[in-house]
């Protein structure tokens, strides 16, 4: 099958205006004879539902939380970005947009990007209209600050807790709709399998997750907002249930997965302690406005940060980068300090940190000025480490936090199953190879708010939905093979947890698939994360029944997916030969070492089509165009 | 360091569930009390029994899902942080640690240590919010708001839903809970147009939900992982006097 990306044909500007206005609609009064599936209660789910609800479409949204206020859209912390130009600092659509492409290192569709710049000022009016409380200047208008990757001040925030906030936006607007019954929604239910009839997406089983029942929904459309994979690598910043199951039972149902070694890697996040850890900490990179990072200029220097002068610190992203600094994007961030800790200037019990350092700031400021922009990741630090930040420098250290890659989409948000529809982290469309902070809430939303509301409304308008029913026999397929699964995973009955399995395989996907990588490192991950599965489906053990509320059962069926996701991630960044944002191929960079791209090879979005259980996926590739923006050798010096 | 833990223990719901004896051994200061847990259950399922079972997801304080009583105390005995973000050097060596869910009539026990708390959403669909659908809205700079009045009405937002004001009440009651929805919206000029029927509704639905009245004892603004202040409460009694007389 060839990848029709359905981009509009007509200048950037004009793309999405055209395409709306192409879509077919739905006769207000057959709206709601149309059923719809949300899958998720994130930015992107709770947003979609609350807004397909609103325009009269029958909607449930199901979600693995007790609530759908758990999604991980909530620990977000810094902000989110628009191009409003209230701080008159020659902020604009087009500047926001070229910022975009260039900091995914142009592996992202221009149309899509142009689009999310497009409408990421509704979204801010959108949010301020249901109550969220974004920071205010006296004056009573909108403060913004600077975010990485960017110079321009764009973005909105709400102390450190933005994610909170706009999630409480959505999760009200939802609740708004589910008082009004227009919303049936189903916690604690995880997506199991997803149901194709005649090659379009009609339903999903799911997983009662308080007694283990497995439940089918139909519907005409099912919307996937599912969040990232990030937990693949098992310490990770996102939360401890974030899995890609729903996701990857899509792929192996036939949606596209695209890009998947694309990872971003967050530089300021609280260092590994120990062993037990069980998940890693961000601490948002609004930190980085302010904090300045160093490490000693002499490898192995072990004194008190302290009592390190002036002279023999190397605050190396303010030397290497003179025009960006500190505030140069992620993956170079990230990139830098690993490199800075490879060399033995690492900082920490565990060499494996780099020092930010607030101290110019408090001299200049003042402590209360600190306080009041940082004061709550100030306390979680402490929390954490039992150290005071006002006093000693924050120790920090790359952590993976976010995945750009995703299943693959065409411009109406659908993936290649017809009905199934896949929106913000879980697809793989805006960010390219390298997302800017404060974008991943501006792109949950933009796809819940103001995309999926007129897209889906087309594929429902154009489409006949011959009658079905639970007894369907695709269903029953699902069902028995759903409930097969996890059969087999507890017939195993061997020596290892789940648990153990996870970290084994998180340590393979960071060695070899983490920061820097390699065609031998990856070549060998090829051949350990086979070795650890077939080790897995031997010997793991999984205690209690399936027909109960069983953490266990839960996380085996998550980590069985991961297991095979991980070997996608590895042969996708094998074949991808060249640098380019979160993907670091050390065979491809420059004398400087930075990301080193190779457009005429890999200008492409890399979709990967299941060919069944143990075949080789096939590899399809959508080329990317640049007709605005002409790619460059990435430079923030 | 090495602890000895009694555990609530409940099969499910209508199951009769009793206080069971672990021990913890060769835990670090430095791990967080979930971590402590997660330890505890390794060996459990190492060994091919039930875990614990227990609700938790972010880890770092902010998605409200963890909840557990601690000798004592909601979230245990830091003041102003949720069950993940309480390490262990909070505790002495060898000290006992008695750990059960959220006890009250309308958080009815799932399995364990898992509550439910679906209560505290049928409240906010109750009128927690502002009826206003995707689209259509003024630009965000039109509506001033003091910074003043915005930080106030951020510091009630600041609510993560996770019970511990509920847990801590004698009564049960989820007072400071809801007061802190309706203080944010009857505080900013957003939610103005609906303050009563908002706060009427919301009431009601946490009587009918089974909460308790405010017991007067401030026992939820200590407990409160966010530092909810009670001064939201005596403005949930004013709104509600003020929609109750009219």
């Amino acid at each position: 099958m060839t990848l029709q990306s359905k981009i509009p044909a007509g200048p950037v500007q004009e793309k999405w205006d055209n395409h709306r206005f192409g879509l077919k609609l739905v006769n207000p009064a057959n709206k709601r004879k149309y059923h719809v599936i949300v899958v998720g209660t994130g930015l992107a789910g709770a947003s979609a539902a609350a807004s397909l609800a609103e325009l009269g479409y029958n909607v449930t949204s199901i979600c693995y939380h007790e609530s759908p206020r758990r999604a991980h859209s909530i620990a977000a912390q810094g902000g989110i970005n628009a191009p409003k130009n209230y701080k008159n600092d020659g902020d604009s659509i087009w500047r926001l947009f070229y910022d975009t492409v260039k900091g995914g290192d142009y592996r992202a569709r221009e149309a899509n990007v142009y689009r999310l710049a497009q409408v990421s000022g509704s979204i801010i009016d959108q949010c301020v209209a249901q109550g969220v409380p974004f920071a205010r200047e006296y004056g009573g208008l909108l403060d913004n600050r600077s975010f990485g990757g960017a110079q321009v001040s764009r973005t909105f925030y709400a102390r450190g807790q933005t994610g909170q906030q706009l999630l409480l936006g959505a999760y009200q607007a939802l609740s708004k709709e589910i008082d009004g019954k227009k919303v049936k929604f189903y916690p604690r239910r995880e997506m199991v399998d997803l149901v194709l009839v005649d090659g379009h997406a009609r339903g999903i089983v799911a997983r009662n997750l308080i007694t283990g029942a497995l439940e089918t929904y139909v519907a005409d459309a099912v919307i996937l907002a599912t969040g990232g994979y990030g937990n693949v690598f098992y310490l990770s910043t996102n939360a401890k249930q974030c899995n890609a199951t729903a996701i990857w039972r899509a792929y192996k149902r036939g949606a596209f997965f695209g890009n998947p070694c694309f990872t971003q890697i967050h530089p300021t996040c609280i260092p590994v302690s120990s062993e037990h850890q069980s998940k890693l900490t961000l601490m948002s990179e609004s930190l980085r406005n302010d904090g300045r990072i160093w490490v000693p200029k002499k490898a192995g220097d072990k004194r008190n940060p302290r009592e390190i002068p002036e002279d023999e610190r190397d605050y190396y992203l303010e030397r290497l980068y003179p025009s960006f600094g500190n505030l140069v994007p992620r993956d170079v961030a990230s990139r830098r300090a690993k490199e800075m800790c490879d060399k033995g200037h690492g900082v920490g019990s565990t060499g494996l940190a780099v020092y930010l350092d607030f101290s110019d700031t408090i001299k200049r400021n003042g402590k209360e000025w600190v306080k009041q922009q940082y004061g709550n990741l100030f306390d979680m630090y402490h929390e954490i480490t039992a150290e005071n930040a006002y006093e000693v420098p924050m120790r920090i250290y790359p952590a993976v936090h976010y995945t750009m890659g995703g299943l693959w989409v065409d411009y109406n948000l659908m993936s290649t199953i017809p009905g199934t529809y896949v929106l913000g982290e879980a697809n793989f469309s805006d960010h390219g190879a390298n997302r800017l902070g404060a974008s991943a809430l501006m792109q949950g939303l933009a796809d819940g708010y103001f995309i999926i509301p007129y897209t889906v409304g087309d594929y429902l308008a154009t489409t006949s939905f011959p009658p079905v029913t639970p007894d369907h026999p695709a269903f029953k397929e699902a069902l028995a093979g759903a409930a097969d699964l996890t059969k087999r995973l507890l017939a195993v009955n061997g020596k290892q947890t789940v648990d153990e399995f996870h970290k084994r395989l998180g340590k393979i996907m960071w060695e070899f698939c983490g920061m820097g990588r390699t065609a031998a490192g990856l070549t060998k991950a090829l051949t350990l994360i086979p070795e650890l599965r077939s080790e897995f489906w031997k010997d793991v053990r999984v205690p209690g029944s399936a027909e109960d509320f069983n953490a266990e059962v839960e996380k085996a069926g998550r980590v069985a997916d991961f297991m095979e996701l991980a070997e996608l991630m590895v042969r996708d960044a094998l074949q991808r030969e060249e640098s380019c944002g979160g993907h670091f191929r050390e065979e491809y960079q420059t004398p400087e070492g930075e990301a080193k791209r190779n457009d005429e090879k890999f200008s492409y979005v890399s979709a990967w089509e299941f060919k069944g259980q143990g075949a080789p996926p096939e590899l399809h590739k959508e080329p990317l165009a640049f007709e605005d923006v002409k790619p460059s050798q990435r430079s923030y010096k | 360091m090495n602890f000895t833990l009694k555990v609530w223990r409940q099969t499910s719901s209508a199951a009769q569930g009793k206080m069971v004896e672990y021990t913890a051994s060769n835990i670090s200061p430095d791990m967080s009390f979930l971590e402590m847990i997660d330890l505890v259950n390794l060996d459990l399922a190492r060994n091919g029994h039930d875990t614990i079972a227990f609700d938790h997801d972010c880890r770092e304080g902010i998605c409200g899902t963890c909840g557990m009583y601690i000798n004592g105390r909601a979230h245990g005995p830091a003041r102003g942080v949720a069950t993940c973000q309480l390490y262990m050097r909070s505790f002495k060596e060898s000290e006992p640690i008695t750990i059960e869910p959220w006890r009250a009539k309308a958080f009815p026990v799932i399995k364990d240590l898992v509550v439910d708390r679906s209560g505290l959403d049928r409240i906010i669909q109750a009128g927690g919010y502002v009826t206003v659908d995707t689209g259509g809205v003024p630009d965000g700079n039109v509506i001033p708001i003091p910074k003043v009045v915005a930080d106030e009405a951020f510091d009630a937002a600041a609510c993560i839903g996770c019970g511990a004001c509920v847990a801590a009440c004698k009564n049960s009651s989820a007072m400071l809970f809801l007061s802190a929805k309706v203080s944010q919206l009857a505080l900013l000029p957003q939610g103005k147009p609906e303050r009563e029927a908002r706060v009427l509704g919301m009431v009601a639905q946490m009587d009918a939900e089974g909460f308790g009245g405010c017991s007067n004892t401030l026992a939820c603004e200590a407990e409160c992982p966010k530092e909810i202040s009670v001064t939201h409460i005596a403005r949930l009694n004013r709104e509600f006097l003020a929609a109750s007389v009219k």
